[in-house]
């Protein structure tokens, strides 16, 4: 059966909605995209096209394209005809908006999830003597607003340094737990 | 409605900072001196060319010849490209990076900022995305600035030289003309000179906590902003173009 989305229903549209959120993130199988917080929205347009607007989580993701590619796929084979897929910038995307589900399945791959708490875009950037000083690891810009210390993902010691501002992807930062010795990614809040 | 011709020109110059920062960025990958850093680098990069192919994208939309993303970062010529000439400087050593990675981010962090008030919605969209990405890229190259100044003699030495060798290009970021003042007048831009003081509060507090200083000669380099480049572009977009030009409108 296809849909022509002129005649789309309420019911209709949840229905891609739901399909929609429940595509993997290439680069974090375990989540889906509406667990990461990047679906904004399903809607008709005034032309009559089922339209699905994300955000990014970063300017120069490289999953964004493969993301928007098979979110068509999967609502072209379930008969949704016309999809067009949007890209949106404003608002820009927070890691607050990651659900607590999404927190909960990359703390179980490994990853630390990112803290609550937006950190502004206005306030000064700090600067930290040394790279991997216990100053880097907490100064005001890694540290979320919400004040809980970042946690090893796989002892849970709160006792960690960071290694390295970049990781395996654009929005982790590498971590190692001096009570485990475990080196671990983290989910950067922005 | 935005001054059309004015906005092709003003978005493209601020893509074009950012591509060939990336293609600078990009051509260090496992080249420095660290794991860590060959990662950093690549991130770096990809937050540049993310940024590059945003502005680039909404440039498209004002231009009459109907160009794309990737018409307009393969198939201009070096007087075409309207970044500042700091952006297309060798990467030298590490210091020499490094630093350059400060004064770019030094100036992005304020820029973006600002661009967030534009009345433009996509810009400030764009913008709003970028400040995030720009602030993280301002702890990493502050704090490795401070390491190196207030390093050994041999790194405090290397990245001294570093700053006396890229501030005279620093100028260049803070050039503006009547499209600038346009847009800024409109809402729509921002006038470069606005920058200058948050620019040089920034610069100033990192170097005085690496023990570095500012040089005294008050060179400066400009023209980047009307196509008038140093030695060093022409060379870089030839790499960057040349597989494009070859087989122009291949797809994989």
């Amino acid at each position: 059966m296809t849909r022509q989305a002129s005649s789309l229903m309420a019911g209709d549209i949840a229905r891609a909605r739901a399909l929609v959120e429940a595509v993997a993130d290439p680069e974090l199988p375990p989540l889906t995209i509406g667990e990461l917080g990047i679906v904004r929205d399903v809607f008709v347009s005034e032309e009559g096209a089922l339209v699905v607007s994300v955000t990014p989580t970063y300017s120069g993701c490289p999953a964004v394209e493969f993301i928007e590619t098979r979110i068509a796929e999967v609502l072209q084979a379930d008969g949704f005809d016309e999809v067009r897929v949007l890209r949106v910038f404003t608002p820009a995307w927070t890691s607050d908006w990651m659900t607590a589900t999404g927190r909960a399945k990359l703390a179980s791959s490994g990853i630390a999830p990112p803290r609550g708490g937006d950190r502004g875009v206005n306030s000064p950037v700090a600067v930290s003597l040394g790279r991997t000083s216990a100053a880097a690891a907490t100064s005001p810009n890694t540290a979320s607003p919400d004040t809980t210390p970042l946690a090893c993902p796989r002892c849970a010691a709160t006792d960690v340094t960071r290694i390295s501002a970049f990781g395996s992807t654009a929005c982790k930062a590498l971590y190692r737990c001096n009570a485990c010795l475990e080196p671990f990614d983290h989910f950067k809040e922005i | 409605m935005a001054d059309t011709p004015a906005m092709l020109t003003y978005l493209l110059r601020l893509g074009d900072d950012n591509l060939v920062l990336a293609q600078r960025l990009g051509a260090l990958i496992a080249r420095m001196p660290e794991l860590e850093e060959d990662i950093a680098v690549a991130n770096l990069g990809l937050d540049h060319l993310g940024q590059a192919r945003n502005f680039y994208s909404h440039a498209a939309s004002f231009d009459p010849l109907g160009r794309d993303e990737d018409q307009f970062a393969m198939l201009r010529s070096e007087r075409e490209f309207m970044n500042a000439v700091l952006v297309e400087q060798p990467n030298g050593d590490f210091a020499h990076t490094i630093v350059r990675q400060l004064f770019v981010d030094a100036y992005q962090v304020p820029l973006y900022q600002a661009l967030m008030a534009s009345t433009d919605t996509e810009l400030a969209g764009i913008a709003a995305k970028a400040v995030k990405e720009a602030r993280y890229h301002l702890e990493y190259s502050s704090g490795w600035v401070v390491e190196l100044g207030d390093g050994t003699n041999e790194s405090h030495r290397r990245s001294q030289a570093a700053v006396n060798a890229l501030w005279p290009f620093t100028a260049d970021l803070f050039a503006s003309d009547d499209v600038e003042k346009t847009l800024a007048a409109g809402g729509v831009g921002v006038d470069p000179a606005c920058l200058v003081g948050s620019f040089e509060a920034t610069v100033r507090s990192v170097l005085a906590e690496a023990q570095l200083t500012l040089p005294s000669d008050p060179y400066q380099r400009l023209g980047g902003r009307t196509g008038f480049h140093t030695e060093h572009l022409g060379h870089l977009l030839a790499e960057m173009q040349s597989l494009y030009r070859a087989h122009p409108g291949a797809t994989w």
